[in-house]
């Protein structure tokens, strides 16, 4: 433990938190980080390893990339074969296997798949390729949305007929309920992410609390800000409390972004939305609304595509809702690794199975 | 894919777009979510959008951070993938 302490910013802080969580956790507490970058944190730091007995960190479904499911990407994956079509989209999404192929896959096949940094750059290519019909898979949870959102209306505002959006977007709260619904989950507290705080604000988590006694903290990425989030979780499980804490007062503000959030809403509109893993949850899921219909790729191509696949073997989406941890999977490091990801949970950057294997010595043979 | 990259907003151009720096990368950003950042503010920037304003301190900590906790593939921006 010294070892990993020695390289935080104040190892003298981040042992006495550890001792308060340790006073604190009474008894056995399941806490489950929602974030896929507080995955990495907590992989990085070695954070798991200084955990009292009592307390076990669970990583949740909180990388967009995978949770997306396999009918998503293989549509997207169809629309790259329609001629004349350019796929756009966020370096991440570009190796997750689909039932059949991904799109790095497709590209090599010769298909028009491009990764931009910001999905106005995918605005730009349609207005210098009007020839071209280009598509962004939008993926991501509250955090990327409204810059999806303002995307479509810069989009309209120029005229644009060569540029739609498939939106696969999420939101997190609906999420988070069906798991505290899910029996074989049993989560008791939540720390949650930060940066989707930060356009939401607090509010929208507080249902979980006043409905299902469950607590949760808005925390940062540093040790220390997550060994407080930790802290202040187990003091709320252990005297009985269920409140929506926020320890990151330095990113979230209690009512989040509100440009942001009036944005999601003007363009947007709940829907049901598939999650690996999960399965279908009602109204987490964000549609284009009528107004924006014609920058709407799943309205605008006629594209079916067969029942999907899972990939055989692949756990990641129990690995999603918080049921195994990666090296409990039979091929993790063994066939599934970074460099050759069998499922998105390896792919992603912050996939749980890609924290574990770079950070952690886990399983590893 | 949720994270976001502390910048400095060092040149505002028009459209509300800006440019920022980020730890000596320039890159031009959108400030269509944060109307109230101006020159010189600290931003928060997700997908090529400032997403929040946020304080010098906050900034300096998070960058710290994040050279720790993100990796990149070699084509991607670091903003993008993370
Ligand atoms: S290690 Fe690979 S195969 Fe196993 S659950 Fe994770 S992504 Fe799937």
């Amino acid at each position: 433990m010294a070892d990993i302490l020695s390289a935080w910013r104040d190892p003298e802080l981040a042992r006495h938190l550890i001792e308060q969580i340790a006073q604190a956790a009474d008894r056995p507490m399941k806490i489950m980080e929602v974030c896929g970058t507080h995955t990495v944190a907590i992989a990085r730091f070695g954070l798991r390893d200084v955990m009292p007995d009592n307390v076990t960190l669970l990583s949740g479904p909180g990388c967009p990339v995978c949770v997306t499911a396999n009918r998503d990407i293989d549509f997207a994956i169809e629309l790259s074969r329609l001629p004349g079509v350019v796929i756009t989209t966020f370096g991440d999404m570009m190796k997750v296997p689909g039932s059949h192929s991904s799109l790095s896959r497709e590209k090599a096949d010769g298909r028009d798949v491009r990764i931009v940094y910001s999905p106005l750059d995918a605005v730009q290519m349609a207005a210098a390729e009007p020839d071209k019909q280009v598509v962004f898979l939008g993926v991501g949870f509250e955090t990327t949305v409204p810059t999806i959102a303002v995307t479509i209306k810069h989009a309209m505002a120029q005229g644009l007929t060569n540029f739609s959006v498939l939106s696969v977007h999420k939101t997190v709260p609906g999420a988070l309920e069906a798991l505290v619904n899910d029996p074989e989950v049993a989560i008791d507290g939540f720390i949650l992410p930060g940066h989707v705080s930060t356009i939401i604000g607090p509010e929208p988590y507080r249902f979980l609390a006043s409905t299902y006694h469950v607590p949760g903290v808005a925390t940062g990425f540093e040790p220390i800000d997550v060994l407080q989030g930790v802290w202040m979780l187990a003091r709320q499980i252990s005297e009985g409390r269920a409140e929506i804490e926020i320890a990151y007062q330095r990113g979230v503000n209690a009512d989040g972004n509100p440009t942001a959030r009036a944005l999601i809403e003007e363009v947007f509109e709940p829907t049901d939305a598939e999650w690996r893993g999960i399965g279908v949850i009602p109204g987490t899921g964000l549609a284009i609304r009528p107004e924006f219909a014609d920058f709407d790729a799943a309205k605008r191509f006629d594209v079916t595509v067969p029942e999907p696949k899972e990939i055989p073997g692949c756990q990641c989406g129990d690995v999603l809702r918080g049921v195994v941890l990666p090296f409990q999977c039979r091929l993790f490091g063994k066939g599934c690794t970074p460099e050759h990801p069998i499922g998105p949970c390896m792919v992603s950057s912050e996939g749980s199975c890609a924290a574990y294997y770079r950070y952690t010595d886990y399983g590893r043979a | 894919m949720c994270l976001a990259i502390p910048a400095r907003v060092i040149l505002m151009s028009d459209n509300r777009m800006a440019e920022v720096d980020i730890h000596g990368v320039t890159r031009t950003v959108s400030l269509d979510l944060t109307p109230e950042a101006e020159l010189g503010s600290w931003v928060l920037i997700h997908a090529g959008f400032a997403i929040q304003v946020v304080d010098e301190q906050f900034a300096a900590e998070s960058w710290d951070l994040i050279k720790q906790i993100v990796w990149v593939d070699d084509d991607v921006p670091a903003e993008a993938s993370a």
